[in-house]
């Protein structure tokens, strides 16, 4: 048994098992975001495969890959996803140095 | 894999059988509602032989429908009120009889529709059929699985969206894809690998900025049709091991409002040799009406209420926002 089955992914729509009425609201706020809107659906979806790469989530990689290949997103577009995330991620870390050299530089004498 | 096969690995693949899913949703029987659209396989040999063809057609194939089975065609469609005549195959433009038929089926005022994979047109002893089909007013069908070449020519064969898009432009020129000419030109997006296809209104809008913008090409509708696990389609799912991730997928993402839309309810598909069958699928896997019905005791009474024939492969015309040979069945979709 791992942590992580590809199986479970199918288990989604059951997270309202417990809690149905929490579950059904977070299903609609769920639909609703990441449906069309101002933002193409296509788009939305790219930005989701972005957040999953970035929070190392297998099943959301798994869900979001299949549907940009559904909307005809082609494997350098996605790669490119990854490359935003990575960049962003890198980023966000380099940015939080600042912290660290503030800190340093008030302890120096 | 012959039909029988076929249907023998359907069954082992699906943890829920097809007409127990629709039993669970109250939907079994299915029974057609009429009989609107007459959906012809004319001939089984094509030109390409394309990794997603449930048909396995192909130049090899040598099934061909006669002039004599053509002309029974005609009587039938003359005396009944089908509104629709969708021809398809193999690649149409190959039975030597289609110009003559078209001709001929124009005459009767009906919407008048070739499923053509388009890569014959540019040969000299076919490009007459870009007359034909002005001229007779032709719907045309054209499947270009994506946009851009890369995902077209692995699923077609090599060139196939060059020579496509050579053909679309040759079409544009006669009015084809051009609203409010009257000449239709539709094309099909079916996935280019194991997944089912998106959203048909997002593909379409997709679609129709990138061929423009790298192409300079239009058209009018986008259909989205999902891979049915029949034929060669099925031999790759169980090739590489994909087939029961395949059929998960479709059985999980059963919709039984699809279900109420499925084309069988008001199409008959006839083959090369005048059998009848629910539809195209059904015919390739060897599946007739339940009454074993052919165009010699063509019946419309007894056929417009007949019950389907159904196997697990119908899942595929269930799945997501449904799937037809007129693209996603959500009637909200469109
Ligand atoms: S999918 Fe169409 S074009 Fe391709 S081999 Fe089959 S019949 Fe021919
Ligand atoms: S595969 Fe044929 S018989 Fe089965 S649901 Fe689809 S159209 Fe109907």
């Amino acid at each position: 048994m791992h942590y992580y089955e590809k199986k479970d992914l199918a288990d989604f729509p059951n997270i309202g098992e417990w809690t149905s009425e929490e579950a059904q609201k977070f299903f609609d706020y769920y639909t609703k975001a990441t449906g069309d809107g101002k933002l193409s659906e296509r788009e939305k979806t790219l930005i989701a495969l972005a957040v999953a790469a970035t929070q190392n989530c297998p099943y959301c990689i798994d869900a979001y890959t299949n549907k940009c290949l559904s909307l005809g997103v082609d494997k350098e577009e996605m790669m490119e996803v990854f490359h935003v995330g990575a960049a962003m991620m890198a980023g966000i870390t380099l940015a939080h140095s600042t912290q660290m050299r503030k800190i340093v530089k008030k302890k120096e004498l | 894999m012959d039909a029988h096969e076929q249907l023998s690995v359907l069954d082992t693949s699906c943890l829920q059988k097809f007409v127990d899913t629709l039993a669970v949703n109250g939907q079994y029987p299915l029974k057609a509602a009429g009989v609107d659209v007459l959906q012809m396989n004319i001939c089984r040999k094509c030109n390409l032989f394309c990794k997603h063809c449930h048909v396995e057609a192909g130049p090899h194939r040598t099934e061909m429908m006669s002039k004599s089975l053509l002309e029974k065609c005609l009587d039938i469609l003359r005396n009944n009120a089908i509104s629709t005549i969708d021809i398809t195959g193999g690649a149409p433009e190959i039975n030597p009889y289609l110009e003559w038929f078209l001709d001929n089926a124009s005459q009767l005022k009906r919407r008048l529709i070739v499923r053509s994979n388009l890569t014959l047109l540019l040969e000299d002893s076919y490009r007459h059929f870009i007359d034909s089909y002005v001229r007779n007013n032709v719907e045309i069908v054209t499947s270009l699985p994506h946009y851009k070449a890369e995902g077209t020519d692995k699923q077609r064969g090599k060139c196939a969206f060059a020579t496509i898009i050579e053909v679309i432009k040759k079409l544009n020129a006669r009015g084809y894809g051009k609203e409010n000419s009257g000449l239709v030109l539709n094309l099909v997006h079916n996935p280019t690998g194991f997944y089912l296809p998106g959203s048909q209104p997002a593909l379409a809008r997709e679609y129709k900025s990138r061929l423009l913008k790298d192409h300079g090409v239009y058209f009018n509708d986008l259909f989205c049709i999902t891979n049915m696990p029949v034929g060669r389609y099925l031999e790759h799912l169980q090739k590489t091991d994909s087939l029961s991730d395949y059929m998960t997928e479709l059985v999980n993402a059963f919709n039984s409002a699809a279900a109420e839309n499925v084309m069988c309810k008001n199409t008959l598909s006839v083959s090369y040799d005048g059998q009848l069958y629910d539809c195209d699928f059904n015919q390739m896997l060897e599946l007739p009406t339940e009454t074993n019905a052919h165009l010699d005791d063509f019946d419309i009474g007894t056929l417009s209420h007949r019950r389907i024939v159904l196997a697990n492969h119908c899942y595929g015309c269930t799945a997501g926002s449904g799937s037809s040979c007129q693209g996603s069945t959500e009637k909200s979709e469109k």
